[in-house]
């Protein structure tokens, strides 16, 4: 593998039709990095990711993938991708691996059955989620944090060559936060890059290599854990930040350390 | 039966309901999963307006009706697909446009009005075999190409969003299935007629749910429970001489009924007797250090002298012997997995 960026964001910008919600970002992700993107409600991190994945629309800037322009990528298996799901309830009924086995149909043409490999990869994906053992069962009847290891399986059945995922403990009592922490540890441990979105740096802070945060559209701050402690405290204390966009957050304190020239604007939810 | 099958428009009638049978409910499977169960229903209201001009026209009412639900399921999802709130309205109007004219452009043909009710609810006795011919052909390549797709359509309608992000073609996939709904419907409205198809579209699948535990066997239920529900539905009207269609849909509707209370006492039979074992603070795996111990196709793991297996969200109790441990304590399992 080559030391290409697999993400590489030049004053990027991001939304829904003409409205912008991520404004001039910059940002590049090496094989390898664990990068946790902070910020309050709002602050466009999801859109973030959904810019990268096609799913909300790309206004301006440079985006790379591996290295292609964002408009003439094409492999998009290679993005491995997590959504947020508060439940995976269905109106039918759907087992594990039926749903972990979707991760396998865009490797394929259509017309193609799935074959032994295929089911060998599923396998590999349901066992670095510890749900090898839950695989027959109905998907609704999984815990939150279960449900969330689930759509994690699917998305690594495709080989992706990064994870992104969308708020993966949200709504994750704290014992099975643990266990996806745990899981994700493991994947960090084999050199799996991923770009997760949160809100609970706690959980995650043992996985995460890097950590970048937005506000309002921007990137605030963009370093390492050390760094995130010693220089950007008033994130952690209370999480405030985190949990309820308000406009004290833009204290001279944060404002020291904003690394966007920007002048700040309203925190926009959606 | 025997006798029965020496009949020559007896043996098309069964040839197409056993077609029918198994088309029906397996395009309807999908439409049940992107919670569509009624859009058949939309689609059969525009074929009518198709029926209608072949009949005015002297084309093959078959032919025209293909183009009008063909357009009409094109139709459908590009108005969902354009996510207006004004959607609904849009749909509405596009199906009850479709039944008013089809009604009126009848009246106005030489065509009795048994043969609106034949389209309607379904006269397959009175199908010539020309027909036959071609339903049957359409039939197949529904079957086929829908079990083909069937993955795609399965994943697409599970999460949208995901299939998009994956690079799926999750726009073609919708029109597709869409117009094999159109098919179906129009292949399928000698036999069950067009207000009716809907019924066996989606109730063998509800029937099926019951009694399946994954959505590749709900699959083969619901073809199975319509190709029987088709078959004896032509059979009992011919005894009976009653409209094949109803026929066919209360026998549908008959096995749902049956299938739900049993299943109700069976899922109740069953929690009785699973017993749940206490919460734990990790989940079994092979590194827990738990000795694994696989029983009757499935892994337990040794936990302090008793043995847990994995069971929807927690672990159950098991040992060498099930059946021979008291079932006293799980009565009231809910709190303790939360
Ligand atoms: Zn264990
Ligand atoms: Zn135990
Ligand atoms: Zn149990
Ligand atoms: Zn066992």
């Amino acid at each position: 593998m080559t030391s290409t960026p697999l993400i590489e964001l030049r004053s990027a910008s991001f939304g829904y039709a003409d409205r912008k919600v991520v404004d001039g970002v910059t940002l590049s992700q090496g094989p390898g990095e664990v990068i946790a993107l902070l910020g309050p409600n709002g602050s466009g991190k999801s859109t973030l990711v959904k810019g990268l994945l096609g799913l909300s629309d790309h206004l301006g800037g440079d985006v790379k993938l591996f290295g292609t322009a964002l408009a003439k990528f094409r492999d998009k298996p290679r993005i491995g991708y997590v959504p947020q799901r508060h439940s995976l309830s269905t109106s039918v009924r759907v087992t594990v691996r039926e749903i972990v086995e979707t991760g396998r149909l865009p490797l394929r043409p259509w017309w193609r059955p799935s074959g032994a490999a295929d089911a060998a990869v599923v396998d590999k994906a349901l066992d670095a989620v510890g749900l090898r053992d839950r695989e027959r069962e109905d998907v609704a009847a999984l815990s939150g944090g279960q449900q969330r290891r689930v759509l994690i399986a699917r998305a690594l059945a495709a080989q992706p060559d990064v994870l992104v995922m969308d708020e993966p403990t949200a709504g994750v009592d704290v014992a099975n936060q643990r266990i996806l922490a745990d899981v994700l540890a493991r994947l960090a441990e084999r050199g799996t890059s991923m770009l997760i979105v949160t809100h609970e740096l706690a959980a995650l802070s043992d996985v995460v290599t890097r950590i970048v945060c937005m506000n309002a559209g921007h990137v605030d701050f963009d370093g390492s854990p050390t760094a995130y402690a010693a220089g950007h405290r008033r994130h952690e204390l209370g999480d405030g930040h985190h949990h309820s966009p308000s406009a004290d957050e833009r204290e001279p304190g944060l404002a020291a350390i904003v690394t966007d020239a920007l002048p700040s604007r309203e925190v926009r939810r959606g | 039966m025997g006798d029965l099958l020496s009949l020559d428009f007896m043996r098309q009638a069964l040839i197409a309901a056993v077609l029918v049978g198994l088309a029906a409910p397996l395009v309807g499977a999908f439409l049940v999963q992107r919670r569509m169960s009624l859009i058949g229903d939309g689609i059969g209201h525009v074929a009518l307006a198709g029926v209608a001009v072949g009949i005015l026209t002297g084309s093959m009412p078959v032919l025209t009706a293909l183009v009008a639900a063909v357009a009409a399921a094109v139709g459908v999802e590009l108005i969902r697909a354009a996510g207006r709130t004004s959607g609904d309205i849009a749909l509405a109007v596009m199906f009850y446009g479709g039944i008013a004219l089809g009604v009126v452009l009848m009246s106005k043909s030489t065509a009795s009005s048994g043969n609106l009710t034949g389209y309607l609810f379904g006269a397959i006795l009175t199908t010539t075999s020309s027909d036959i011919v071609v339903f049957a052909g359409l039939a197949v390549v529904v079957v086929g190409v829908t079990w083909v797709l069937r993955h795609r359509f399965f994943a697409v309608a599970n999460d949208e969003e995901y299939a998009r992000a994956v690079g799926l073609p999750v726009m073609a996939y919708n029109i597709a299935l869409s117009v094999l709904t159109a098919v179906t419907v129009v292949v399928s409205m000698r036999v069950v007629g067009l207000l009716l198809i809907t019924a066996l579209m989606i109730v063998p699948n509800a029937t099926a749910q019951l009694v399946s535990r994954s959505f590749r066997s709900s699959l083969v239920w619901a073809s199975l429970i319509g190709v029987l529900s088709a078959v004896g539905g032509v059979v009992g009207s011919f005894y009976a001489e009653t409209p094949s269609g109803g026929t066919i849909v209360l026998l549908a509707i008959a096995t749902f009924l049956v299938v739900s209370v049993v299943s109700g006492l069976v899922t109740r039979a069953r929690r009785a007797a699973h017993e749940r074992a206490e919460r734990h603070d990790h989940e079994h795996g092979p590194q827990c250090g738990h000795q694994a111990i696989p029983h009757d196709g499935h892994i337990d793991y040794l936990h302090d002298g008793h043995r847990h297996a994995a069971h929807k969200d927690h672990y159950d109790e098991h040992d060498e012997h099930p059946h021979e441990r008291p079932h006293d304590d799980h009565a009231q399992p809910e709190e303790v997995s939360r």
